[in-house]
């Protein structure tokens, strides 16, 4: 059999996904469809940190230590590592049924609920699971048409069911979910930290150089100290009270979603059933925990319609093994682990302190 | 090797499929990922329920060692935390490892045991670890692979039609 080589664009699963994301990188690079805020973001952590290199940490690293602007170089790209980790990975969205799987449930909710008459509204679709002593309730989603596995919940902005859900940040451009909910506490514990930080060795700077030169020299000297205290000073009251609640919810073992619709907390309701009831254990497993890889396989291949030759490719692997169903549309050929975003991190050089504001989504 | 996959490529030229079964999550245990053990009535013909059950119990035994909280799963943890994750642009998790073991054991599984019976088991994995699915394929010709029974009951059912009354 002779291969035709024809120089044909591949075509990956992510250009067909539905719901809301932009994927950049051929597939590598996943975030939500509004990425305004993460620039501004980006640029006040680069803006702030450069200024503070530039200015202050040269006379710092003189005056008292250089090992000063290496702690801060060290929170900078830390925080930067873990913000770039939380936008651009997959927080954990649940792909949708496909259309067997949909019909299959839907047989299955009928069957339990019986056929509702023309023109009723259907009964909400719910199934009672008993987690640990404790029932839990599952809801249907109508958009992806599945059952929502216990703790996740449908993103309005990204369309989609995100598993362990805990709130879509504008800040980082993307949802915050159990894949990158460990990053996202790191970055607001970091950008934490790197505010304080600079907002103290800032005020240091302008005292020991006021002492030398009086203080309206200095801040006429470095300009960009005034800009750098103000940004920190408003940004110290909102990330570390974030990083504080956030440090609460950890080790409790709760969900931003779950707190703000007080799924846990009330005289009736169930005690949380994920919580190990200490705190260490709760702070290891949202942290520490094992990380499952993206189900989404973004980079895997469709297979082409036509009858020519799919140019070789080194993603598949056995896909001949797998039949493909002729009635149904799926496509089963790529058989390749679903990548994690262990994508090229680019590191723009960028610092700002940023107040990361939560936008709870409500479940549909 | 090249005869069971000779046998898979068969199956899908000779065969039809019938309908799919899906196993759903058991949730019982919190949110790690278990699959129902409970045996479909639509593979009463065709296959033994004490394999089927087997097959699901590993399965479940996989993803509960992925899954598994504990020493070594915190070491990586803070391993490549200390790395600011770059480590995993290098090497795999633990999670990833046994994925693929799960991958060659459902592959292994459905040369030897699901495929002769004309069935196929989908690695979940490619469900979004929703459910597993099951297609069931009927013979249309009687020199396809070994199958149990060539017509089963649920041959009156087309495909997407579903086994509404089978269940």
């Amino acid at each position: 059999m002779s291969v035709m080589v024809v120089r044909k664009k591949v075509t990956r699963k992510w250009e067909k996904l539905p719901g809301r994301n932009t994927f950049c990188c051929d597939g590598r690079v996943m975030m939500a469809r509004q990425k305004g805020i993460f620039y501004l973001t980006l640029f006040l952590i680069l803006g702030t940190c450069t200024l503070f290199f530039a200015f202050e940490c040269r006379y710092l690293a003189v005056q008292l230590s250089p090992a000063i602007p290496v702690f801060a170089a060290m929170l900078f790209l830390f925080s930067m590592a873990t913000l770039l980790r939380t936008s651009f990975s997959d927080p954990g969205v649940i792909p949708r049924a496909l259309p067997d799987e949909a019909a299959f449930i839907e047989m299955e909710i009928e069957a339990t609920n019986g056929a509702v008459p023309q023109g009723q509204r259907p009964p909400p679709r719910i199934k009672n699971f008993q987690i640990n002593n404790q029932i839990v309730k599952l809801k249907y989603c109508y958009t992806c048409k599945i059952f929502r596995p216990p703790r996740a919940s449908h993103c309005s902005i990204c369309d989609n069911c995100v598993e362990r859900f805990d709130h879509h940040c504008p800040w980082v451009g993307n949802c915050v979910g159990k894949r990158n909910y460990r990053y996202f506490y790191l970055f607001i514990l970091s950008l934490s930290l790197l505010t304080i930080y600079v907002f103290a060795f800032n005020i240091v700077y302008v005292a020991l150089k006021s002492l030398k030169i009086g203080f309206l020299e200095t801040l006429k000297e470095t300009p960009g100290t005034v800009l750098e205290v103000l940004i920190c000073f408003f940004t110290l009251w909102s990330v570390v009270g974030l990083t504080g609640f956030h440090t609460f919810l950890v080790a409790l073992n709760q969900t931003t979603n779950e707190d703000i619709k007080g799924s846990w907390t009330g005289k009736n309701r169930v005690q949380n059933p994920y919580s190990h009831g200490n705190i260490v254990k709760n702070c290891c497993e949202v942290l520490c925990g094992p990380l499952p890889p993206s189900v989404l396989d973004r980079r895997g291949i469709l297979p082409l319609e036509e009858n020519g030759s799919r140019p070789p490719s080194t993603q598949e692997t056995s896909s001949s093994l797998l039949p493909q169903s002729p009635a149904s549309t799926e496509h089963l050929n790529s058989n390749e682990m679903p990548e994690d975003s262990s994508a090229p991190e680019e590191m723009p050089p960028p610092e700002p302190p940023e107040p990361p504001q939560e936008t709870p989504e409500a479940e549909k | 090797m090249a005869t069971e996959v000779h046998n898979l490529q068969e199956l899908r030229r000779s065969a039809s499929l019938a309908t799919k079964v899906f196993i759903q999550r058991d949730y019982s245990d919190g949110t790690i990922c278990q699959f129902q053990t409970k045996f479909p009535p639509e593979l009463d013909s065709r296959i033994e329920r004490q394999l089927f059950e087997e097959t699901v119990k590993t399965l479940n035994g996989f993803y509960a060692e992925a899954e598994k909280i504990g020493g070594s799963s915190y070491l990586e943890g803070c391993l490549a935390c200390a790395t600011a994750y770059f480590i995993f642009l290098c090497t795999e998790t633990h999670y990833e490892k046994v994925l693929k073991k799960i991958s060659r054991y459902i592959q292994e599984q459905n040369e030897k045991v699901f495929a002769p019976r004309g069935l196929l088991l989908t690695d979940p994995v490619e469900r979004g670890m929703r459910v597993i699915e099951i297609a069931i394929y009927e013979d249309r010709c009687s020199s396809g692979s070994s199958s149990s029974g060539s017509s089963s009951g649920s041959g009156s059912s087309s495909a997407g039609g579903g086994g509404a009354g089978a269940r």
